[in-house]
């Protein structure tokens, strides 16, 4: 069941949310299992910023109702490192390779976006737009005007598919699809996770904290799984009617069935990401079931 | 430390999660060694873990948990069965604890690295706290210090065995319920906080008089995180190498989430990949607020 997406053919419509599968890691873990029996068609990296980050302190999760909150703080190598020491391991899967990148200025973002230009391991470019504008301190995909303006100045940098990772944390989700979709973007992925926070539980381990005090070590986090469900294909399907360009639906997918519906509420591609944690080839029965039960668009 | 030594071992997962049926859940004191048959699981190196979850009512427990797996050490693995010391802790572990025989256990594993080698000629320490003792117990098996423990009559006497290495197990536990569980290992000088059985105090100060008495020894500790960072400072001041296998919460087991980082020197090590068992020089403290979902 091969689906064409932004011009790249993929072998079926499951992929990965960014930030919820190490390929690298992956190889350490399964070996070469990974490479022959790998569940995504297409491998979307976790977000990938100029400068290095060590990200948050620990404890870096907690355990929600049918979900995960997590505080992880986009921990990466940086630009330089991940093209000189990733982008040969990646290209090495069998898909094609989405690199997701973060700035926080459009001349940070459109840095990262010649760099992924010019390598053609590179497919598609995800931009994560969940980062504070150093400016106004909003979330620059929260804000339809920034975000419109920011992909305008940014857009000529790539000539390749951009797909901007819009955040679930704003007023109207589907004005700043549509502002993505009038600012260049070839496509739009949604939901990220919803900001979250836990609070040190009364019988804690952290014992020299009160109880009001929160449990993430970066303060709030962003909350994934079944629980966000229901809210993610509300989002999606106000975006899909919104805009022309296709969407990649996310947010506590499980199984073929629930991927049915993100595709039937008008998905082009799903992502699956803390399902993955729970079991690293759910997105390979996913495809399987997506593929041996219906189309792609039916609905159950 | 030193080059001539083998480097951790780490035995490769199957990709994908699997379905294992449980064979035994077995008391001992406060805890249980669940058992489930894992026949075409590959036998896992000492030190090296598992992400469980019971195939059924994974969730709606208590406060609507648990939702993700949990990660355990194999205690033991033999004829393709694996054992896993279990304590009842919070909503994922009480689940476990209630699966019986016939139950269905998803199995991801084995996970991450395990313990290497010691040098040849020092003596082994294996210092264990509370349920952290399982890795030792695998680790114990594979030293060969042990007696043989199956009718294995496939084993032929051919093949020359090594001189096991010298050996010491120092276990210490809240009270006696718990020191129960030292029946896992063998030959094992115990310490509880109440005094109850043997040593009262902490396992740390059994492996300070050892260290006193001689330091030409590899130390292997698991256990709570106050317990490894004494025992960490302990090796470190008397330049002793010591392996720690670490505890961290886990969403994943594979290196995905990120979310079991420790510090290091070196910067963030996620527990799952780079652990669990890491060499205690490698580590300016053990960090104590990587709290698990339980």
């Amino acid at each position: 069941m091969s689906v064409e997406f932004c011009g790249i053919e993929l072998a079926h419509p499951v992929i990965n949310g960014s930030g919820t599968f190490d390929a690298i890691a992956a190889r350490r873990a399964f070996g070469n299992a990974i490479d022959e029996e790998f569940p995504f068609a297409a491998f979307v990296s976790k977000t990938i910023t100029l400068a290095p980050r060590a990200g948050n302190p620990p404890p870096r999760l907690w355990e929600a109702q049918a979900g995960l909150i997590n505080s992880i703080g986009l921990p990466n190598k940086g630009l330089e490192r991940y093209i000189a020491e990733d982008l040969p391991e990646l290209a090495r899967l069998p898909v094609p390779l989405i690199t997701n990148v973060m700035g926080s200025t459009a001349e940070e973002i459109a840095s990262l976006l010649q760099a992924c230009d010019a390598r053609p391991e590179i497919a598609a470019v995800e931009l994560n737009v969940s980062c504070p504008n150093v400016q106004t301190g909003l979330d620059i995909g929260a804000d339809p005007l920034a975000l419109e303006r920011v992909l305008r100045a940014v857009r000529a940098e790539l000539h390749k598919p951009l797909i901007v990772k819009l955040t679930p944390n704003c007023a109207d989700v589907s004005a700043c699809a549509l502002a993505a979709q009038k600012g260049g973007a070839d496509a739009v992925s949604l939901i990220n996770t919803l900001r979250a926070t836990a609070l040190t539980p009364a019988d804690g381990h952290k014992q020299t904290l009160g109880p009001a005090d929160p449990w993430l070590g970066g303060g709030s986090g962003g909350l994934s799984g079944a629980a966000i469900r229901p809210v993610a294909l509300a989002q999606v399907a106000a975006v899909a009617k919104r805009i022309a360009i296709p969407v990649v639906g996310m947010g506590g997918i499980q199984n073929a069935l629930h991927a049915r519906q993100f595709l039937g509420v008008g998905a082009r591609l799903v992502a699956v990401g803390t399902e993955s944690f729970r079991n690293p080839s759910i997105a390979t029965r996913i495809a399987t079931e997506l593929d041996c039960v219906h189309g792609p668009h039916s609905l159950v | 430390m030193t080059t001539d030594v083998p480097g951790p071992a780490r035995v490769l997962a199957p990709f994908g999660r699997r379905l294992l049926t449980v064979t035994a859940n077995e008391t001992l004191g406060a805890y249980r060694v669940l058992k489930a048959a894992d026949p075409s699981g590959p036998e896992p190196a000492a030190g090296q873990f598992a992400m469980l979850a019971a195939a059924e009512r994974w969730g709606a427990g208590e406060d609507e948990r648990p939702y993700v797996p949990r990660a355990f050490s194999y205690a033991r693995f033999k004829d393709g069965e694996a054992h896993f010391l279990l304590e009842d802790v919070g909503p994922g572990t009480r689940r476990l604890c209630e699966l019986g025989e016939g139950d269905g256990l998803w199995l991801l594993g084995p996970l991450g690295q395990g313990f290497a080698a010691p040098e040849q000629g020092r003596r082994v320490l294996l210092v264990g706290g509370g349920v952290g003792i399982a890795p030792l117990a695998i680790w114990q098996d594979e030293l060969g210090a042990g007696e043989p423990h199956s009718d294995d009559a496939s084993r032929t006497d051919d093949e020359p065995h090594p001189e096991p290495p010298r050996m010491k197990v120092l276990l210490g536990f809240r009270d006696s319920a718990h020191v129960e569980g030292a029946a896992l290992l063998e030959n094992a000088v115990l310490a509880s906080d109440d005094g109850s059985v043997g040593h009262r105090g902490r396992v740390t100060e059994l492996l300070c008089d050892e260290l006193d008495r001689d330091t030409h020894a590899t130390v292997y500790a698991c256990g709570p995180p106050r317990m490894l960072e004494a025992v960490r400072a302990l090796c470190a001041e008397r330049d002793v190498p010591a392996q720690l296998a670490l505890e961290a919460g886990m969403a994943c087991g594979f290196g995905a989430c990120y979310g079991c980082v420790v510090p290091s020197r070196s910067g963030y090590l996620r527990v799952c990949v780079d652990g669990p068992v890491i060499d205690a020089a490698e580590l300016e403290h053990v960090e104590t607020h990587a709290g698990s979902p339980r």
